[in-house]
């Protein structure tokens, strides 16, 4: 899996109250609604600013707080490809694999926003085009991989009918 | 090799020799949602094929969020939750029964030893009964209904060994705020906490709970305690009578062991926007509040409102401050109306809403306007929580939060307490 995209930069600690805030998820199932909201509180111009593919980039702990999949389920529906962090909460984490979004653990001190990447999950390798740079990732587990590579949780549920972890 | 409580747990669960790292497949005991994440668990359960749940009598869900509800949108969701759980014949507590993590608990439904999902993070609560529990997002929800089964890597176990008792005026809240800001959000991050030594031990049942809640604001994945004499008894109480309790081995492999002496310990205050940004309540005394609230899955049960009603009796809340009350439960509610408990708090001003989450979250019941600070007994502090990010948040312990709106700003509740109910501090 291969993905290209642009880098928007954001900090340490990015909860999920941030990625959609609180307001919005418990009134509506319609992603494309909550997506138009996605990384509002911290800029508000980043839904229209993002294209397909592009890359979220942040520093520790991403996705802290709730277990609302809205989190990951509202970067996906606003188009990004992919989250890259030098390290995530375990919820959101495991949520991002089971909604099919990848989420890519490594160091991304050296990455700026704007910067343009190719990202080989696969041979777990980011390539900064713009730094002429590259970056190693923390590889995933073989499950993970499989689970992301089938989609998610809910084809991989209808693949096999139960989890599949050989 | 020597196992910890989450993998003893994992071990069972699963039927395999697991240890900390391996993946396993195990089967639930418990599962729940909530309105917040339930909806879309309905929707991914469809999408998975999903047509009976797994054991209806074993699957809940939990009108607490935005009970009741503010909006149309969200009456729209409780309604198809309603629909659902009739269908399937599974558990439904509906608005104003109270908090999901203190009804699952107060419902016989988890005692020692069990493995418990629920798709709401503060999950990990009933680890204070010794028992697996943590939070997931919607999708792990619906593929656990279908399965009865969920995936887990095991976690490494961080242990917290607290000794001494913690001086009068200081709470188990207290305590937990001050393990956090030592370890940071995210010291314990893919981990399970254990948490054990003479202060632990000295606790209340309810006040373990606030210390297992609030595992996951240092990224940990369950909040473990063992079980004693004081669990056995209270989950009797409340109708479990069948559960095999998890012992950590004496030679059980931990990623860290921290100890401390709890014993000189003041009140803690977490400060705004981070949990772990916390304070002895001496650096932050006289920062002027406009609102408290007491309560959540934290700090909501029958002792915490006895706290703080032991301050507020007689006297009444700064005219400048709003005070919010939302019992944990029902029967909380009940308790406390019938001890006289309530009286005291609405008599000193406090404005009491429907047993639930409450202005915690931020989708009703006490939004704080711009620029506005909050003392709060929840959990959590980060910028636009309770759905304004031009407020500011301060986490404290119900006596810290009855102290401060007497005095219409932070405040050291030790100030409050008089001689004779100082003691109380070794139950808090």
């Amino acid at each position: 899996m291969e993905l290209r995209g642009r880098a928007h930069r954001f900090g340490d600690d990015i909860n999920t109250d941030y990625i959609i805030s609180g307001k919005y998820k418990f009134k509506t199932l319609d992603m494309k609604e909550l997506a138009r909201h996605v990384m509002e509180d911290l800029d508000p111009d980043f839904a229209r600013k993002v294209q397909p593919g592009d890359f979220v980039v942040a520093g520790r702990n991403f996705g802290c707080g709730s277990s609302r999949e809205q989190a990951p389920l509202a970067l996906l529906h606003a188009g990004v490809g992919a989250v890259l962090a030098s390290s995530f909460a375990r919820i959101f984490y495991r949520n991002a694999i089971n909604t099919g979004l990848p989420v890519v653990e490594c160091d991304t001190s050296r990455i700026d926003g704007g910067d343009e990447l190719i990202v080989d999950l696969e041979k777990g390798v980011i390539k900064n085009l713009t730094k002429q740079e590259e970056i190693p990732i923390k590889p995933l587990p073989p499950f993970m991989l499989k689970v992301l590579a089938d989609g998610g949780l809910v084809p991989h549920f209808r693949k096999y009918g139960t989890f599949n972890l050989d | 090799m020597g196992k910890t409580i989450a993998e003893k747990i994992l071990s069972r669960k699963s039927g395999q020799d697991a240890y900390a790292h391996d993946l396993v497949v195990a089967s639930v005991d418990f599962v729940m949602g909530q309105d917040g994440t339930a909806p879309l668990a309905i929707r991914v359960f469809e999408e998975m094929g999903g047509e009976r749940v797994f054991d209806p009598a074993r699957a809940a869900f939990v009108i607490d969020h935005s009970a009741p509800s503010p909006l149309e949108g969200v009456s729209a969701l409780h309604h198809l939750m309603r629909e659902f759980a009739r269908k399937q014949g599974m558990i439904l507590y509906d608005v104003g029964e109270g908090v999901c993590h203190q009804l699952l608990p107060e419902k016989g439904h988890v005692g020692p030893g069990s493995l418990v999902i629920g798709a709401d993070s503060h999950t990990c609560t009933y680890g204070a009964l010794n028992a697996f529990a943590t939070g997931v997002g919607s999708t792990d929800l619906a593929a656990a209904l279908v399965s009865g089964k969920m995936w887990f890597r095991v976690p490494e176990t961080i242990k917290f060994i607290c000794h001494g008792r913690l001086p009068p005026g200081v709470y188990a809240k207290d305590l937990i705020l001050y393990l956090i800001g030592q370890v940071t959000a995210d010291g314990a991050t893919y981990m399970a906490a254990e948490y054990t030594g003479e202060a632990i031990q000295a606790l209340s049942v309810e006040a373990r709970f606030t210390i297992a809640n609030m595992a996951i604001e240092m990224g940990a994945k369950a909040g473990l305690m063992e079980a004693d004499e004081k669990v056995r008894v209270w989950v009797r109480e409340h109708g479990k009578e069948d559960f095999e309790e998890a012992k950590a081995d004496p030679d059980a492999v931990y990623a860290r062991v921290l100890e401390y002496d709890v014993s000189r310990l003041e009140p803690q205050v977490a400060r705004p926007h981070r949990v772990d940004n916390v304070a002895p309540v001496s650096e932050v005394a006289g920062t002027p509040i406009q609102q408290a609230v007491l309560g959540t899955c934290t700090n909501g049960r029958l002792e915490d409102l006895r706290i703080a009603a032991r301050i507020l009796k007689g006297r009444k809340v700064h005219p400048g401050v709003r005070l919010i009350v939302a019992p944990a439960s029902r029967r909380v509610f009940l308790e406390a109306m019938e001890e006289g408990v309530m009286q005291d708090l609405v008599r000193a001003g406090a404005a009491v809403v429907t047993p639930g989450c409450g202005p915690c979250v931020g989708t009703h019941n006490g939004i704080p306007a711009d620029g506005e600070n909050v003392i709060s007994t929840a959990n959590r502090n980060f910028k636009g929580r309770m759905a304004n990010n031009k407020a500011f948040i301060y986490l404290a312990s119900p006596a810290t939060v009855a102290a401060s709106a007497l005095a219409g700003e932070i405040a050291d509740p030790r100030e409050f307490l008089s001689k004779e109910v100082s003691g109380c501090g070794t139950a808090g």
